[in-house]
């Protein structure tokens, strides 16, 4: 067994490995819900629910429709989205007004009642989802072996997250969302439809949860609390990174994944409450945030 | 260009009747009437909370709730979404600037888009203020604030608008600054723009006025001429408490 200074390299990059994977999903979660917060100012409870209807989705595709994963890859998302984009016109639209605890707890409520429907649907016990045959094979490197399916994820998350990062930074389409994150009243008045760029925004927001869910299944057993459980953590994640920076919820959300995974290998107790730990440290020391700008 | 002008310039841009706008349960204008041609430039004056500001905002549909009339080249706007007004050929400077900090001096000026088609092009409009073009690449609130100003106005003029609402835009700059405002607004009235400036500083607006609305309490208390200056500036003065 390959060990330095008493480290076992291969349980080492093992757990980065994961870390990473993890850091990946958590950085999809997360720019999707710093977007959303960024224009729309709510606190997007049902984030969590959305992903794992993405995976469901992809479930349901296979076993139902005859739709593959890579097709699933496609299609998932923008009903995802088309969801999102009718949850926002029909109920949170209506209170895009009021108080922020209503959005919060709206969205919580729409969580729940997701959550509900496929644990009655299908059982909290999770449902597999087998690897698409491109993607079953694996490569060993001098340290670990590292499967297909695990570089794709990290590969292709990261991808759509660096393309979503440039869009929203370098584009015109990303000056309107940058713009109506800062003053969205002052940006209709010179003739842009903010409403619309809004639901446009919430349903991209939630593809990517969907999205998310898709590239989840094969890794992650497909059950209802999928997304309850990471939810959490990727609110975590938002806080640390700073609420509304695009690209502090990309590095943060990968960056805590490694850290996770670190800590699983030499702290194992701690790697559930690290990311808490490191988000107190954080509130205490720069209360904005790693990337946010201070109010 | 200018015979065309010429055959317009009684035209009625803007006809406002009968405006109450409110804030929540405020209620800030109590039924303004006022009214602007083609190439005119008319003031409202009036004191801090006369209800000067609210009325541009009324006009771009940016308070809680409005009724009355406001009529853009004939149009009727009171049912209107803000977005829609603006391609009415409206460009809206506010008095805090509204210069977006996520963007730079580019992207900010190139953000509003086109309402008209013969607004000024990027050439022009660096011609015309070359601080811009220097700082292009700068982030837009890292700008003096008189460049952030020129940088208001600029976004407007980018877009073709021919309608302008200008609020306060001399306010805190100095002499030198207000000088230029002075003629960029003076070219813009040679172009045939109609301008409605919302200003502090009167002897900024008298000699490039045509007419000034005196403000208070949400109501226009006064309407004034240019020729008329002279005999009413003892009633201004009370007004405005200069």
């Amino acid at each position: 067994m390959a060990t330095i200074f008493g480290i076992n390299l291969f349980a080492l990059f093992g757990q980065l490995l994961v870390g990473l994977i993890n850091g990946s999903f958590y950085a999809l979660l997360a720019l999707g819900l710093a977007i959303i917060f960024g224009l729309l100012k709510i606190i997007n409870f049902s984030h969590g629910a959305l992903y794992m209807l993405g995976a469901f989705g992809a479930y349901l595709g296979l076993n139902y429709l005859g739709i593959d994963y890579w097709w699933a890859l496609v299609l998932v998302p923008i009903a995802v989205g088309a969801l999102g984009i009718l949850l926002e016109r029909t109920l949170i639209r209506p209170i895009a007004n009021e108080d922020h605890l209503y959005s919060l707890l709206l969205t919580f409520g729409i969580a729940l009642i997701l959550q509900g429907l496929f644990t009655h649907w299908f059982g909290s016990s999770g449902m597999p989802y087998a690897i698409p045959e491109e993607l079953k094979g694996g490569t060993r490197l001098p340290f670990m072996y590292l499967p297909d399916y695990r570089a794709w994820i990290i590969v292709f998350s990261l991808s759509v997250c660096a393309v979503t990062w440039y869009i929203i930074e370098k584009t015109k389409l990303g000056a309107y969302l940058r713009a109506g994150t800062e003053n969205p009243q002052l940006m209709q008045a010179f003739g842009i439809n903010v409403p619309l760029i809004v639901t446009l925004t919430y349903g991209f927001g939630v593809g990517l949860a969907g999205l998310a869910g898709v590239l989840a299944a094969p890794v992650y057993s497909v059950s209802p609390e999928m997304g309850s459980n990471i939810l959490i953590v990727v609110f975590a994640i938002v806080v640390i990174g700073g609420m509304g920076s695009i690209g502090g919820a990309i590095l943060t959300g990968l960056a805590m994944g490694v850290v996770e995974g670190l800590t699983k290998y030499f702290y194992p107790e701690a790697s559930t409450t690290v990311i808490f730990l490191v988000m107190v440290l954080v509130l205490l020391t720069k209360p904005a945030g790693l990337f946010g700008k201070e109010a | 260009m200018n015979a065309m002008m010429n055959v317009q310039s009684h035209r009625e841009k803007l006809r406002i009747s009968d405006l109450h706008a409110f804030y929540g349960e405020s209620h800030i204008l109590h039924g303004i009437d006022l009214q602007v041609n083609q190439g005119e430039l008319v003031t409202l004056l009036g004191r801090n909370g006369s209800g000067r500001t609210t009325t541009l905002r009324a006009i771009m549909n940016m308070v809680g709730k409005r009724s009355g009339s406001i009529n853009i080249n004939g149009q009727e706007t009171i049912g209107m979404p803000s977005h829609k007004i603006a391609h009415l050929g409206l460009g809206y400077c506010p008095e805090e600037r509204g210069i977006f900090s996520s963007l730079n001096v580019e992207e900010n000026l190139m953000l509003p888009p086109n309402v008209r088609s013969d607004g000024m092009s990027l050439e022009e409009i660096y011609t015309m203020f070359p601080n811009l073009a220097e700082r292009r690449k700068s982030q837009g609130t890292r700008l003096s604030g008189g460049e952030q100003q020129m940088l208001a106005m600029a976004r407007i003029l980018r877009t073709g608008a021919n309608i302008l609402l200008l609020d306060e835009i001399t306010e805190g700059l100095a002499p030198v600054i207000v000088q230029k405002l002075a003629e960029v607004l003076t070219m813009l009235k040679e172009r045939g723009l109609t301008v409605v400036l919302v200003e502090q500083n009167f002897r900024f607006a008298a000699p490039i006025a045509d007419r000034h609305y005196v403000m208070e309490h949400g109501h226009v208390v006064e309407q004034v001429e240019a020729h008329e200056l002279k005999d009413k500036t003892e009633l201004l003065n009370t007004y405005l408490g200069v």
